[in-house]
Protein backbone atom coordinates (compact mmCIF):
# COMPACT_ATOMS: atom_id res chain seq x y z
CA UNK A 1 0.00 0.00 0.00
CA UNK A 2 2.75 2.50 0.75
CA UNK A 3 4.85 1.62 -1.86
CA UNK A 4 1.52 2.17 -4.17
CA UNK A 5 0.97 4.99 -2.86
CA UNK A 6 4.95 6.54 -2.85
CA UNK A 7 5.10 4.94 -7.00
CA UNK A 8 2.01 6.98 -7.70
CA UNK A 9 3.23 10.52 -5.92
CA UNK A 10 6.87 9.69 -7.91
CA UNK A 11 4.75 9.58 -10.73
CA UNK A 12 2.55 12.27 -10.15
CA UNK A 13 5.67 14.48 -9.45
CA UNK A 14 7.78 13.50 -12.51
CA UNK A 15 4.88 14.40 -14.67
CA UNK A 16 4.39 17.76 -13.25
CA UNK A 17 8.26 18.60 -13.14
CA UNK A 18 8.32 17.56 -17.15
CA UNK A 19 5.48 19.85 -17.19
CA UNK A 20 7.16 22.56 -16.09
CA UNK A 21 10.52 21.63 -18.07
CA UNK A 22 8.98 21.82 -20.98
CA UNK A 23 6.97 24.75 -20.37
CA UNK A 24 10.42 27.04 -18.98
CA UNK A 25 11.66 25.17 -22.38
CA UNK A 26 9.11 26.76 -24.74
CA UNK A 27 9.68 30.31 -22.74
CA UNK A 28 13.40 29.94 -23.30
CA UNK A 29 12.97 29.23 -26.98
CA UNK A 30 10.41 31.99 -27.55
CA UNK A 31 13.03 33.69 -26.07
CA UNK A 32 16.09 33.04 -27.94
CA UNK A 33 13.74 32.54 -31.32
CA UNK A 34 16.35 35.89 -32.92
CA UNK A 35 18.92 33.33 -34.26
CA UNK A 36 15.78 31.86 -36.20
CA UNK A 37 14.95 34.98 -37.65
CA UNK A 38 17.90 36.89 -38.21
CA UNK A 39 19.57 34.01 -40.04
CA UNK A 40 16.71 32.97 -41.81
CA UNK A 41 18.16 30.48 -44.27
CA UNK A 42 18.60 28.74 -41.20
CA UNK A 43 14.63 28.00 -40.85
CA UNK A 44 14.12 28.09 -44.74
CA UNK A 45 16.20 24.70 -44.44
CA UNK A 46 14.18 23.40 -42.14
CA UNK A 47 10.99 24.80 -43.63
CA UNK A 48 12.42 22.63 -46.61
CA UNK A 49 12.78 19.63 -44.39
CA UNK A 50 9.64 19.82 -42.74
CA UNK A 51 7.24 21.18 -45.28
CA UNK A 52 8.70 20.20 -48.86
CA UNK A 53 9.47 16.73 -48.38
CA UNK A 54 5.70 16.33 -46.63
CA UNK A 55 3.85 17.28 -49.36
CA UNK A 56 3.55 14.22 -51.33
CA UNK A 57 2.24 12.77 -48.50
CA UNK A 58 -0.01 15.00 -47.85
CA UNK A 59 -1.41 16.11 -51.18
CA UNK A 60 -1.92 12.27 -51.72
CA UNK A 61 -3.45 12.01 -48.28
CA UNK A 62 -5.99 15.21 -49.14
CA UNK A 63 -6.79 13.76 -52.63
CA UNK A 64 -8.10 9.93 -51.65
CA UNK A 65 -9.46 11.77 -47.96
CA UNK A 66 -11.74 14.00 -50.52
CA UNK A 67 -12.27 11.19 -52.93
CA UNK A 68 -13.74 8.99 -50.29
CA UNK A 69 -15.83 11.44 -48.47
CA UNK A 70 -17.62 12.61 -51.85
CA UNK A 71 -18.49 8.86 -52.32
CA UNK A 72 -19.64 7.87 -49.35
CA UNK A 73 -21.56 11.54 -48.99
CA UNK A 74 -22.72 11.08 -52.03
CA UNK A 75 -23.83 7.65 -50.86
CA UNK A 76 -26.13 9.18 -48.19
CA UNK A 77 -27.37 12.43 -49.33
CA UNK A 78 -28.56 10.99 -52.60
CA UNK A 79 -31.09 9.03 -50.34
CA UNK A 80 -32.44 12.39 -49.58
CA UNK A 81 -32.51 13.58 -52.94
CA UNK A 82 -30.03 16.26 -52.12
CA UNK A 83 -26.89 15.16 -53.59
CA UNK A 84 -26.35 18.87 -54.81
CA UNK A 85 -25.54 19.46 -51.12
CA UNK A 86 -22.31 17.53 -51.57
CA UNK A 87 -19.72 20.11 -52.22
CA UNK A 88 -21.16 21.63 -48.91
CA UNK A 89 -20.31 18.43 -47.40
CA UNK A 90 -16.72 18.28 -48.51
CA UNK A 91 -15.63 21.15 -47.91
CA UNK A 92 -17.05 21.83 -44.67
CA UNK A 93 -15.76 18.62 -43.04
CA UNK A 94 -12.46 19.12 -45.16
CA UNK A 95 -11.93 22.68 -43.84
CA UNK A 96 -13.68 22.90 -40.54
CA UNK A 97 -12.01 19.63 -39.40
CA UNK A 98 -9.97 16.90 -41.56
CA UNK A 99 -8.08 19.29 -42.82
CA UNK A 100 -6.20 20.56 -39.86
CA UNK A 101 -6.10 17.48 -38.07
CA UNK A 102 -5.73 14.77 -40.35
CA UNK A 103 -3.01 16.90 -41.81
CA UNK A 104 -1.60 17.61 -38.14
CA UNK A 105 -1.57 13.89 -37.36
CA UNK A 106 0.16 13.33 -40.91
CA UNK A 107 3.00 16.22 -40.01
CA UNK A 108 3.40 14.85 -36.59
CA UNK A 109 4.68 11.34 -37.77
CA UNK A 110 6.30 12.42 -40.94
CA UNK A 111 8.22 15.47 -40.09
CA UNK A 112 7.76 15.22 -36.23
CA UNK A 113 9.37 12.19 -35.72
CA UNK A 114 12.28 13.11 -37.91
CA UNK A 115 13.20 16.16 -35.82
CA UNK A 116 12.65 14.55 -32.29
CA UNK A 117 15.12 11.84 -34.25
CA UNK A 118 17.31 14.63 -35.33
CA UNK A 119 17.94 16.48 -32.12
CA UNK A 120 18.15 13.43 -29.92
CA UNK A 121 20.69 11.56 -32.37
CA UNK A 122 22.67 15.40 -32.09
CA UNK A 123 22.78 15.21 -28.12
CA UNK A 124 23.71 11.29 -28.01
CA UNK A 125 26.90 11.70 -30.35
CA UNK A 126 26.93 15.41 -28.44
CA UNK A 127 26.84 17.61 -30.81
CA UNK A 128 24.74 19.80 -28.58
CA UNK A 129 27.22 19.92 -25.91
CA UNK A 130 30.20 21.04 -28.42
CA UNK A 131 27.95 23.97 -29.54
CA UNK A 132 27.88 24.84 -25.69
CA UNK A 133 31.37 24.40 -25.65
CA UNK A 134 31.85 26.57 -28.27
CA UNK A 135 29.61 29.33 -27.03
CA UNK A 136 26.58 29.02 -29.48
CA UNK A 137 23.62 27.86 -28.29
CA UNK A 138 21.97 25.13 -29.31
CA UNK A 139 17.94 25.87 -29.07
CA UNK A 140 19.04 29.14 -30.58
CA UNK A 141 20.87 27.29 -32.85
CA UNK A 142 19.10 23.89 -33.98
CA UNK A 143 15.82 24.07 -31.49
CA UNK A 144 14.79 27.36 -32.34
CA UNK A 145 14.93 27.32 -36.39
CA UNK A 146 13.56 23.97 -36.70
CA UNK A 147 10.30 24.87 -33.94
CA UNK A 148 9.83 28.01 -36.49
CA UNK A 149 10.14 25.75 -39.58
CA UNK A 150 7.30 23.72 -38.67
CA UNK A 151 4.89 26.29 -37.36
CA UNK A 152 5.25 28.17 -40.48
CA UNK A 153 4.82 24.84 -42.64
CA UNK A 154 1.71 23.11 -40.50
CA UNK A 155 -0.92 25.91 -41.99
CA UNK A 156 0.18 25.88 -45.52
CA UNK A 157 0.15 22.01 -45.45
CA UNK A 158 -3.10 22.13 -44.02
CA UNK A 159 -4.55 24.59 -46.50
CA UNK A 160 -3.24 22.31 -49.29
CA UNK A 161 -4.29 19.28 -47.43
CA UNK A 162 -7.94 20.71 -47.57
CA UNK A 163 -7.59 22.20 -51.29
CA UNK A 164 -7.05 18.62 -52.72
CA UNK A 165 -9.41 17.31 -50.79
CA UNK A 166 -11.93 19.61 -52.02
CA UNK A 167 -11.02 18.79 -55.37
CA UNK A 168 -11.12 15.40 -55.07
CA UNK A 169 -14.66 15.17 -53.95
CA UNK A 170 -15.11 17.30 -57.29
CA UNK A 171 -13.28 14.91 -59.09
CA UNK A 172 -15.23 11.80 -57.58
CA UNK A 173 -18.92 14.23 -57.16
CA UNK A 174 -18.83 16.10 -60.08
CA UNK A 175 -16.55 14.43 -62.93
CA UNK A 176 -17.59 10.57 -62.00
CA UNK A 177 -20.71 10.53 -60.71
CA UNK A 178 -22.31 13.69 -62.48
CA UNK A 179 -24.09 15.62 -59.52
CA UNK A 180 -24.18 19.15 -61.40
CA UNK A 181 -21.22 21.15 -61.36
CA UNK A 182 -23.09 24.69 -60.75
CA UNK A 183 -24.99 23.53 -57.79
CA UNK A 184 -21.48 21.61 -56.35
CA UNK A 185 -19.61 25.02 -56.50
CA UNK A 186 -22.68 27.72 -55.54
CA UNK A 187 -23.89 25.73 -52.84
CA UNK A 188 -20.00 25.35 -51.07
CA UNK A 189 -19.75 28.66 -51.37
CA UNK A 190 -23.06 29.55 -50.14
CA UNK A 191 -22.33 27.37 -46.96
CA UNK A 192 -19.18 28.31 -46.71
CA UNK A 193 -17.97 31.20 -44.42
CA UNK A 194 -14.48 32.64 -44.94
CA UNK A 195 -14.39 34.12 -41.05
CA UNK A 196 -16.31 31.91 -39.60
CA UNK A 197 -14.95 28.28 -41.28
CA UNK A 198 -11.88 29.19 -43.05
CA UNK A 199 -10.41 31.35 -40.54
CA UNK A 200 -10.87 29.19 -37.92
CA UNK A 201 -9.20 25.93 -39.95
CA UNK A 202 -6.40 28.01 -40.76
CA UNK A 203 -6.15 28.96 -36.60
CA UNK A 204 -6.84 24.82 -35.89
CA UNK A 205 -4.05 24.35 -37.94
CA UNK A 206 -1.35 27.11 -36.70
CA UNK A 207 -2.59 26.12 -32.99
CA UNK A 208 -1.51 22.14 -34.01
CA UNK A 209 2.10 23.28 -35.58
CA UNK A 210 2.99 24.80 -32.57
CA UNK A 211 1.88 21.65 -30.34
CA UNK A 212 3.46 18.98 -33.04
CA UNK A 213 6.92 20.82 -33.50
CA UNK A 214 7.02 21.73 -29.89
CA UNK A 215 6.80 18.32 -28.59
CA UNK A 216 9.17 17.49 -31.07
CA UNK A 217 11.89 19.87 -30.33
CA UNK A 218 11.02 19.32 -26.81
CA UNK A 219 11.47 15.51 -26.95
CA UNK A 220 14.63 15.18 -28.56
CA UNK A 221 16.20 17.83 -26.88
CA UNK A 222 14.95 15.91 -23.42
CA UNK A 223 15.87 12.87 -25.02
CA UNK A 224 17.96 10.55 -23.07
CA UNK A 225 21.04 10.23 -25.01
CA UNK A 226 21.42 6.41 -26.20
CA UNK A 227 20.15 4.73 -29.07
CA UNK A 228 17.29 3.52 -26.82
CA UNK A 229 16.78 6.62 -25.42
CA UNK A 230 16.36 8.55 -28.92
CA UNK A 231 13.84 5.72 -30.43
CA UNK A 232 11.55 6.19 -27.18
CA UNK A 233 11.79 9.88 -27.56
CA UNK A 234 10.71 9.45 -31.55
CA UNK A 235 7.63 7.24 -30.50
CA UNK A 236 6.68 9.69 -27.56
CA UNK A 237 6.83 12.37 -29.91
CA UNK A 238 4.19 10.87 -32.55
CA UNK A 239 2.07 9.39 -29.59
CA UNK A 240 1.77 12.84 -26.96
CA UNK A 241 1.62 14.92 -30.71
CA UNK A 242 -1.51 13.01 -31.69
CA UNK A 243 -3.35 12.58 -28.63
CA UNK A 244 -2.79 16.60 -28.05
CA UNK A 245 -4.38 17.59 -31.88
CA UNK A 246 -7.01 15.68 -31.48
CA UNK A 247 -7.72 17.04 -27.56
CA UNK A 248 -7.12 20.45 -28.15
CA UNK A 249 -9.37 20.14 -31.45
CA UNK A 250 -11.79 19.01 -29.41
CA UNK A 251 -11.39 22.45 -27.07
CA UNK A 252 -10.96 24.71 -30.47
CA UNK A 253 -14.41 23.10 -31.70
CA UNK A 254 -16.58 23.71 -28.87
CA UNK A 255 -14.86 27.43 -29.03
CA UNK A 256 -15.19 28.41 -32.05
CA UNK A 257 -18.17 26.29 -33.86
CA UNK A 258 -21.00 26.16 -30.59
CA UNK A 259 -23.01 29.10 -29.39
CA UNK A 260 -25.28 30.12 -32.44
CA UNK A 261 -23.33 31.61 -35.52
CA UNK B 1 21.76 19.46 -50.74
CA UNK B 2 22.21 23.05 -52.78
CA UNK B 3 21.47 26.21 -51.58
CA UNK B 4 19.74 27.67 -54.01
CA UNK B 5 17.81 24.25 -54.70
CA UNK B 6 16.50 24.50 -51.04
CA UNK B 7 15.60 28.10 -51.53
CA UNK B 8 13.58 27.41 -54.86
CA UNK B 9 11.64 24.36 -53.57
CA UNK B 10 10.82 26.35 -50.14
CA UNK B 11 9.73 29.21 -52.74
CA UNK B 12 7.65 26.75 -54.38
CA UNK B 13 6.13 25.00 -51.18
CA UNK B 14 4.93 28.69 -50.06
CA UNK B 15 3.57 29.68 -53.04
CA UNK B 16 1.89 26.28 -53.83
CA UNK B 17 0.73 26.62 -49.74
CA UNK B 18 -0.29 30.69 -50.44
CA UNK B 19 -2.52 29.42 -53.34
CA UNK B 20 -4.38 26.67 -51.77
CA UNK B 21 -5.43 29.39 -48.79
CA UNK B 22 -6.34 31.87 -51.48
CA UNK B 23 -8.61 29.01 -53.18
CA UNK B 24 -10.11 28.16 -49.99
CA UNK B 25 -10.96 31.67 -50.14
CA UNK B 26 -12.06 32.52 -53.51
CA UNK B 27 -13.75 29.61 -55.08
CA UNK B 28 -14.82 27.33 -51.60
CA UNK B 29 -15.96 30.58 -49.21
CA UNK B 30 -17.81 33.61 -50.27
CA UNK B 31 -15.10 36.09 -50.04
CA UNK B 32 -15.60 37.19 -53.76
CA UNK B 33 -19.48 37.98 -52.72
CA UNK B 34 -18.56 40.24 -49.93
CA UNK B 35 -19.92 42.91 -52.09
CA UNK B 36 -17.82 46.66 -51.59
CA UNK B 37 -20.82 48.04 -52.91
CA UNK B 38 -22.73 50.68 -51.19
CA UNK B 39 -25.53 49.21 -48.84
CA UNK B 40 -28.08 50.90 -46.85
CA UNK B 41 -29.92 49.79 -43.85
CA UNK B 42 -33.73 49.48 -43.05
CA UNK B 43 -35.48 47.33 -40.30
CA UNK B 44 -38.33 45.68 -39.80
CA UNK B 45 -40.44 44.65 -36.67
CA UNK B 46 -41.88 41.14 -36.30
CA UNK B 47 -44.17 39.78 -33.73
CA UNK B 48 -42.02 35.94 -34.59
CA UNK B 49 -38.64 35.66 -36.46
CA UNK B 50 -38.96 31.90 -36.44
CA UNK B 51 -35.44 30.41 -37.54
CA UNK B 52 -33.93 33.21 -38.88
CA UNK B 53 -30.56 33.93 -38.30
CA UNK B 54 -28.05 36.59 -38.87
CA UNK B 55 -26.56 36.70 -42.36
CA UNK B 56 -29.55 34.90 -43.70
CA UNK B 57 -30.23 36.43 -47.72
CA UNK B 58 -32.69 39.37 -48.27
CA UNK B 59 -34.53 38.39 -51.40
CA UNK B 60 -36.75 40.01 -53.49
CA UNK B 61 -38.69 38.07 -56.15
CA UNK B 62 -36.22 35.47 -55.43
CA UNK B 63 -33.16 37.73 -56.08
CA UNK B 64 -30.98 38.24 -53.27
CA UNK B 65 -30.50 42.10 -52.60
CA UNK B 66 -29.31 41.72 -48.87
CA UNK B 67 -28.76 40.18 -45.66
CA UNK B 68 -29.91 40.36 -41.95
CA UNK B 69 -27.33 42.51 -39.85
CA UNK B 70 -28.40 42.08 -36.74
CA UNK B 71 -31.45 40.70 -34.74
CA UNK B 72 -32.51 42.10 -31.66
CA UNK B 73 -35.65 42.30 -29.19
CA UNK B 74 -37.64 45.43 -28.65
CA UNK B 75 -38.50 45.39 -24.46
CA UNK B 76 -41.13 47.91 -25.22
CA UNK B 77 -43.20 46.37 -27.89
CA UNK B 78 -42.44 42.49 -27.28
CA UNK B 79 -40.97 42.35 -30.87
CA UNK B 80 -38.28 40.88 -32.73
CA UNK B 81 -36.43 43.68 -34.79
CA UNK B 82 -34.30 42.36 -37.74
CA UNK B 83 -32.05 45.06 -38.96
CA UNK B 84 -31.62 44.41 -42.68
CA UNK B 85 -28.27 45.78 -45.18
CA UNK B 86 -29.33 45.68 -48.62
CA UNK B 87 -27.44 46.70 -51.67
CA UNK B 88 -27.83 50.08 -53.00
CA UNK B 89 -28.31 49.12 -56.69
CA UNK B 90 -32.08 48.21 -55.88
CA UNK B 91 -34.72 50.53 -54.84
CA UNK B 92 -37.66 49.64 -52.93
CA UNK B 93 -41.42 51.90 -52.45
CA UNK B 94 -41.65 52.81 -49.61
CA UNK B 95 -44.77 50.34 -48.43
CA UNK B 96 -42.88 47.49 -49.44
CA UNK B 97 -43.72 44.52 -47.54
CA UNK B 98 -41.14 42.09 -45.44
CA UNK B 99 -42.17 38.47 -44.91
CA UNK B 100 -40.49 35.65 -43.42
CA UNK B 101 -40.51 32.69 -45.63
CA UNK B 102 -38.73 28.95 -45.74
CA UNK B 103 -36.20 27.79 -48.41
CA UNK B 104 -37.87 24.27 -49.63
CA UNK B 105 -39.86 22.52 -46.85
CA UNK B 106 -37.37 22.22 -44.12
CA UNK B 107 -34.95 24.72 -45.65
CA UNK B 108 -33.66 27.87 -43.85
CA UNK B 109 -35.46 31.02 -43.38
CA UNK B 110 -35.11 34.20 -45.19
CA UNK B 111 -36.93 37.47 -45.42
CA UNK B 112 -38.77 37.85 -48.70
CA UNK B 113 -39.26 41.34 -49.60
CA UNK B 114 -42.60 42.73 -52.34
CA UNK B 115 -42.47 45.71 -53.73
CA UNK B 116 -45.34 48.19 -52.68
CA UNK B 117 -46.22 50.75 -55.09
CA UNK B 118 -45.18 54.01 -53.09
CA UNK B 119 -43.92 56.48 -55.44
CA UNK B 120 -41.08 57.60 -52.58
CA UNK B 121 -38.12 54.84 -51.94
CA UNK B 122 -37.24 53.93 -48.93
CA UNK B 123 -33.99 55.48 -47.71
CA UNK B 124 -31.60 54.21 -44.98
CA UNK B 125 -32.89 53.96 -41.23
CA UNK B 126 -36.39 53.61 -42.20
CA UNK B 127 -38.83 50.83 -41.04
CA UNK B 128 -40.71 48.35 -43.34
CA UNK B 129 -44.17 49.10 -41.52
CA UNK B 130 -46.01 45.78 -43.55
CA UNK B 131 -44.85 42.45 -41.89
CA UNK B 132 -45.72 39.29 -41.67
CA UNK B 133 -43.89 36.78 -39.15
CA UNK B 134 -42.16 33.50 -39.61
CA UNK B 135 -44.90 30.47 -39.77
CA UNK B 136 -44.82 28.43 -36.64
CA UNK B 137 -45.61 24.55 -37.29
CA UNK B 138 -47.08 24.03 -33.69
CA UNK B 139 -49.23 27.20 -34.24
CA UNK B 140 -50.56 26.20 -37.42
CA UNK B 141 -51.20 22.60 -36.11
CA UNK B 142 -53.51 23.61 -33.64
CA UNK B 143 -55.09 26.21 -35.61
CA UNK B 144 -56.02 23.33 -38.04
CA UNK B 145 -57.12 21.22 -35.02
CA UNK B 146 -59.16 23.64 -33.30
CA UNK B 147 -61.06 23.92 -36.89
CA UNK B 148 -61.53 20.36 -37.12
CA UNK B 149 -62.79 20.21 -33.50
CA UNK B 150 -65.35 23.03 -34.80
CA UNK B 151 -65.99 21.40 -37.78
CA UNK B 152 -66.98 17.92 -35.52
CA UNK B 153 -69.09 20.59 -33.10
CA UNK B 154 -71.03 21.71 -35.91
CA UNK B 155 -71.37 18.76 -37.49
CA UNK B 156 -73.15 17.68 -34.16
CA UNK B 157 -75.53 20.35 -33.79
CA UNK B 158 -76.90 20.07 -37.33
CA UNK B 159 -78.12 16.83 -36.35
Amino acid sequence: MRAALTHLGAAVTAGIWRLGYGARFFAYLLVHSGTAFRRFRLTLREIYFAGVLSLIIILVSGLFVGMVLGLQGYDTLQRYGSSEALGVLVALSLVRELGPVVAGLLFASRAGSAITAEIGLMKATEQLSAMEMMAVDPIARVVAPRFWGGVLSMPLLAALFSAMGIFGGYLVGVVLIGVDEGAFWSQMQAAVDVRNDILNGVIKSVVFGVAVTLIAVFEGYDAVPTAEGVSGATTRTVVTSSLAILALDFVLTALMFTGGN
Amino acid sequence: MNRSTIDLWVGVFVALGLGALLFLALKVGNLASFSTAETYQVDARFSNIGGLKVRAPVKSAGVVVGRVADIGFDNESYEAVALLTIDSRYRFPRDTSAKILTSGLLGEQYIGLEAGADARMLKSGERLRITQSAVVLENLISQFLFNKAAEGGEAKDGK
